[in-house]
């Protein structure tokens, strides 16, 4: 792999970040009403609720990690978008670029957009609600790692689908999240959850990071098999995703979808 | 006239032997199916270096297949590519390396400005000391005074040469080109028809050429191949092809040879079949 044209698909994205504040405003707008909303929540439940629990920390630190997930997996596909929409596919892969390149390219891109995200959510949380986020002590690096990891799998998943199945399948993308969401135990523990939903929890790395961050907030410590499971999940599931990227990207050559890839040509 | 049969596959229209170096470009029994339908249907040919290759043919007679196959964003379905002698199919990144091209349906990015597109494309080509092939190619092309503005505001004339600017940016052993004047008035097309053949003359870049201006293609192409239905049924020098077929023109040439049936299958001798070129097989 070669440094300047991975350095190409990140300076790309940031060129265009700024010369357009419509690119920028959602990255920083969305996670701050969503730091906000919850940390009005938690702070409710904290003056209502006698269970000891420390909304807080349990509640909002939930959602902090959940929208840094969701940020990675964004800025991976919204770079691969930028292809799509510029209708750039042929200009892009007609040249040496690697696939390893274009894919380290846009996770570079996820890297730094979802870095400036988390950056204002921190801000929010701790000055705004209290948020002892830094409690969490090295704890934080695996916990922000699996996310991290599962983020880049799933973005490189997503843009593997639309380049599969066309610009139309975008609207297939942006709910992936929410729907992972009820089964790796983002508010709640896996326990509470029927045994099949239990069970796919399992094979979802972020469900590790929020089982531990629960039992280290109430007091239970956390447990490192926990963890390197979802680290190595996590890393399966991101070659699997450049596995399938790139499986597909070979059929669109073959197949000749990748010379006519457009809207209406894609079914 | 009667349409001339077409070459027959492998009966290649590029030397076997030697000189290998000399070809920017050689395609050896190049096809492509997509399932029953035949896109291309085995033609070989050669681009030497220095050389203008025009590719002609009516809507759907395989110009813009083959023009991927080359750039690598379509796998042929048998044959072989090879780009100054590297395996297109082996060595892809190395290939593609040597190669650039322009083409009206792949604008660049209009969200970038001239010089993000230049920087961009200098990186994904890996090319050392860009900023300094950047500023060479502004000036080259007449586009400093845009060098900020966003492409997507560009008018035709400007976007066709910020296209050709972005070819050159790798300087290019093969550049391929579908239809760059497309969208130009005759006389900014025929200032970038100057620009190209001063630019082969200079550099040695082997360029395979496509348009449906056969003006155009008269002047600007050092030989052209005829493709009708996937096959090549000509070959030769555009200035003395339309004489050789009876033709009063290459214009005239062309329309017979996209109007007439094609014989399904080559007789045994194709004497109609010219090839005069410097690239043509013995």
């Amino acid at each position: 792999m070669k440094l300047r044209p991975i350095a190409a698909i990140a300076l790309r994205q940031l060129y265009l970040m700024r010369s357009s504040p419509t690119r920028v405003l959602p990255m920083i707008a969305w996670v701050a009403i969503d730091i906000i909303l919850w940390g009005f929540i938690s702070r409710y439940l904290n003056t209502v609720a006698s269970t000891g629990i420390n909304f807080i920390s349990s509640l909002l630190g939930a959602v902090l990690f959940w929208d840094f997930f969701t940020r990675v997996m964004q800025g991976v596909t919204m770079a691969f978008f930028e292809d799509v929409w510029s209708r750039n596919f042929i200009n892009v892969f007609a040249t040496p670029l690697l696939i390893s390149e274009y894919l380290t390219g846009l996770v570079l891109t996820g890297i730094t957009t979802s870095v400036i995200g988390l950056i204002v959510m921190l801000l929010l949380a701790t000055f705004l609600f209290g948020l002892p986020f830094f409690s969490l002590g090295m704890l934080l690096l695996p916990f922000l790692l699996v996310l991290f990891l599962f983020g880049i799998a799933l973005g490189v998943l997503a843009s593997a689908m639309v380049l599969r199945l066309g610009p139309a399948a975008e609207w297939l993308v942006w709910p992936i999240p929410a729907l992972l969401s009820p089964f790796v135990g983002v508010f709640y523990p896996l326990s509470v959850l029927p045994a099949w939903m239990r069970a796919l929890g399992h094979l979802l790395p972020p469900s590790y990071v929020f089982e531990n961050m629960r039992s280290v907030v109430g007091g239970h410590g956390y447990s490192g098999n926990a963890l390197l499971t979802g680290i190595a999940l996590a890393l399966l599931d991101i070659l699997l995703a450049a596995w399938l990227f790139s499986s597909i990207h070979r059929y669109a050559v073959r197949s000749g979808l990748l010379a006519r890839y457009s809207a209406e040509s894609v079914s | 006239m009667s349409v001339p049969a077409p070459a027959a596959a492998g009966v290649p229209s590029v030397p076997n032997a030697g000189a290998v170096a000399d070809f920017a470009l050689r395609a050896d029994g190049l096809r492509k199916n997509y399932g029953a339908t035949v896109a291309v249907d085995g033609i070989s040919f050669g681009v030497r270096a220095g050389e203008i290759v025009g590719l002609l043919g009516p809507n759907g007679a395989g110009k813009t297949s083959t023009i991927n196959m080359i750039l690598g964003v379509l796998q042929p379905s048998a044959g072989d590519i090879r780009i100054e002698g590297i395996e297109l199919a082996r060595h892809r990144s190395q290939a593609l390396a040597h190669t650039n091209f322009a083409a009206v349906y792949a604008a660049l990015p209009g969200n970038l400005t001239v010089y993000q597109n230049l920087r961009f494309f200098s990186l994904i080509y890996d090319v050392p000391a860009g900023a300094s092939r950047i500023e060479q190619l502004l000036d080259e092309f007449d586009l400093q005074r845009l060098r900020n503005t966003r492409s997507g505001l560009l008018s035709s004339g400007e976007q066709t040469r910020l296209a050709l600017a972005k070819a050159m940016v790798n300087e290019p052993r093969l550049l391929l080109l579908d239809e760059p004047t497309a969208s130009l008035d005759p006389s900014a097309a025929d200032l970038i028809r100057g620009r190209i053949r001063a630019m082969a003359a200079r550099t040695g870049c082997g360029i395979l050429w496509t348009s449906h201006n056969m003006y155009e293609v008269e002047e600007t192409c050092d030989r052209v191949l005829f493709l009708s239905r996937g096959r090549i049924l000509l070959e030769g020098d555009p200035r003395s092809l339309p004489r050789v077929h009876g033709a009063s023109s290459l214009e005239e040439l062309f329309i017979r040879l996209a109007r007439e049936p094609l014989a399904n299958e080559p007789p045994p001798a194709a004497p109609a079949l010219k090839r005069d070129a410097p690239g043509a097989a013995p």
